[in-house]
């Protein structure tokens, strides 16, 4: 494992840089002036309470979502910048882990790892059906799944099989969008070991966007945590904490303790007021 | 603190004597812009869809589904609905015909309505209905799922692996089904005609030949290419900004069909008027007006 250290933005030339970097949907603003370097092997976890903006940050990394202002440097090139064939060969780059893990129904399991082979690779179906095995075994599947629909899965399963999808490109960064949640305590463990050993085997960068803090001491070298804008001061900056795991346990910042212990405090104020107002 | 209402604030009502008034227009303009935006939206979808079409076709084991649900599924459904169609054409016009003495021209009636109007019409209704409402669910679905970013995120263009199989299956299908509906429905019409009014087949089929031609049967199919293409720009535009969630899947659904069936109308009037002056500028001899 990696040694858990933080180093501050500005020193460190980063494979992902964002660069005051805001995303907003019609007049709601999400994310507002995000700026973060990300170093080449570094496992980056983004925490912070649901609908703060995790999984927009995520999406715009990649160029799925587009910045309203501020951009995203990936190895040098700004991917604002880019066209539409450009887009997509930096994004064989990237591999993504969905919250649902988001495999494609009309496929079997089988396709759905050999998915960005044929799409991107001039490869024959021994060689990928080669690569298909060898990135379902590493996840720990048996290759018995591999006839079977997405649909005939358990959840830990299907999100095992999304990360052999994310990892059939042999990426050099791999995006992870709530990897354990909906998963029992057990199998979440299991994911985050598969996301400790696959960053040992592949030497691959990672961000993971998770609300929860087992997850995020377990893999990480690196915490971030962001806070909701509409619980914002208008001069705040929107992350309100960049450390390491063992820093974020020691942190004095009110909303930081109590997100990481995971206490509702004044939150349940404010909710008794709205059911007597109501 | 700052709440969230100060990011997601709507704008201000207007207060006084004409507020509703002036409200309701305002509303009424929001509506019209969005029209604009959306037909705006469409049209670029249309573009990237065709620019694909150019620049590289889907794989085949992409495209072969795509037409096997479009083509070959609607198939039994385009046939049986043709076929009642034909045989209600029969039953609503004998009576008219027969008080003319014209009952043996009932073919010429049927079949012009079948090839013109009738069959690439009732064509494009059932595959708006069975396919456009089950491409816009499918690719909504996928879409609310992730399953769309999870394309984008692997490299691969959505529209092209999405959109396009599914264009050229409406594209390509919809004239064979258009023919297989216009060949039933003239079945159906002359069976009914025949064996429950009478009427004698020789001069049924003589006076069909003298009324139908070749132009009339390549009207039905041209215009049919045009309504293929709506349903396919239709439903999987509604596909790709389907609402979050199963209702969103569901509002797609049906408004691909409702948008789809609407713009077929109007397509139809357009094409059918168009089609006219192209007959008239080839033929100016057989200029009816």
């Amino acid at each position: 494992m990696a040694t858990k250290t933080s180093k501050s933005n500005d020193s460190i030339a980063g494979l992902i840089k964002l660069h005051d970097l805001s995303v907003s949907f019609g007049r709601h603003l999400v994310l507002r002036d995000i700026s973060l370097t990300v170093p080449r092997g570094q496992t980056l976890a983004v925490i912070g309470e649901s609908g703060c903006g995790k999984t927009v940050l995520l999406k715009t990394v990649i160029g799925l979502l587009r910045a309203t202002r501020g951009y995203v440097e990936f190895d040098g090139q700004r991917i604002d910048k880019l066209g539409e064939k450009e887009l997509a060969a930096l994004r064989t780059r990237f591999g993504f882990l969905f919250q649902g893990a988001a495999l494609f129904d009309s496929m079997t399991i089988a396709e759905n790892v050999a998915f960005p082979l044929k799409e991107n690779r001039r490869l024959s179906s021994t060689e990928i059906e080669k690569v298909v095995v060898e990135r379902v075994t590493q996840v720990g599947l048996p290759t018995s799944v591999l006839g079977k629909r997405p649909a005939q899965l358990s959840g830990g399963m299907r999100k095992r099989v999304g990360l052999a999808r994310a990892l059939a490109m042999n990426p050099e960064v791999l995006l992870y969008d709530e990897p354990t949640t909906g998963l029992d305590p057990i199998v979440s463990d299991v994911i985050n070991e598969l996301i400790i050993r696959t960053r040992e085997q592949n030497d691959v960068t990672s961000i993971v966007v998770t609300h929860d803090m087992k997850t995020a001491q377990k893999v990480a070298d690196r915490v971030v945590m962001l806070y909701p804008m509409g619980r914002l001061e208008p001069d705040e900056r929107q992350i309100i904490f960049d450390g390491t795991p063992k820093q974020i346990m020691e942190s004095k910042d009110k909303r930081v303790s109590q997100f990481v212990r995971g206490e509702a405090g004044e939150r349940l104020v404010e909710m008794h007021e709205m059911f007597v107002g109501n | 603190m700052a709440s969230a209402s100060n990011n997601t604030s709507v704008p201000a009502r207007r207060r006084g004597p004409f507020a509703a008034f002036y409200d309701s227009i305002a509303d009424v303009g929001a509506v019209v812009i969005r029209w604009f935006e959306t037909l705006g939206d469409m049209a670029l979808f249309m573009w990237r869809t065709l620019s694909w079409l150019v620049s590289r076709l889907p794989r085949r084991d992409t495209l072969i589904p795509a037409f096997y649900n479009i083509g070959v599924l609607s198939l039994p459904v385009v046939a049986l609905t043709g076929t009642f169609i034909g045989m209600v054409l029969a039953v609503q016009s004998y009576t008219q015909f027969k008080q003319f003495g014209f009952e043996t021209r009932l073919g010429a009636l049927i079949n012009l309505s079948m090839c013109r109007e009738l069959g690439p019409v009732l064509a494009a209704t059932m595959l708006a209905g069975r396919v456009g409402s089950a491409i816009a669910a499918e690719i909504g679905t996928m879409r609310v799922t992730e399953q769309i970013d999870a394309l984008a995120s692997m490299g691969a263009n959505p529209v092209h692996h999405l959109v396009v199989p599914r264009f050229l299956g409406c594209l390509l299908m919809i004239p064979s089904l258009t023919i297989m509906a216009i060949f039933m429905g003239v079945v159906g019409g002359w069976l009914y005609s025949v064996n429950v009014f009478g009427i004698d087949s020789y001069h049924y089929w003589h006076n069909s030949q003298q009324f139908v031609h070749n132009w009339d049967l390549f009207y039905g199919i041209f215009k049919s290419v045009f309504f293929g293409a709506t349903i396919a720009i239709v439903s999987c535009y509604r596909g790709f900004n389907c609402a979050p969630g199963a209702e969103g899947v569901g509002r797609a659904a049906t408004a691909a069909f409702v948008l789809s069936f609407v713009i077929i109308l109007m397509l139809d009037f357009f094409l059918s008027i168009g089609l006219d002056k192209v007959h008239d500028f080839l033929w100016p001899d057989l200029m009816v007006r």
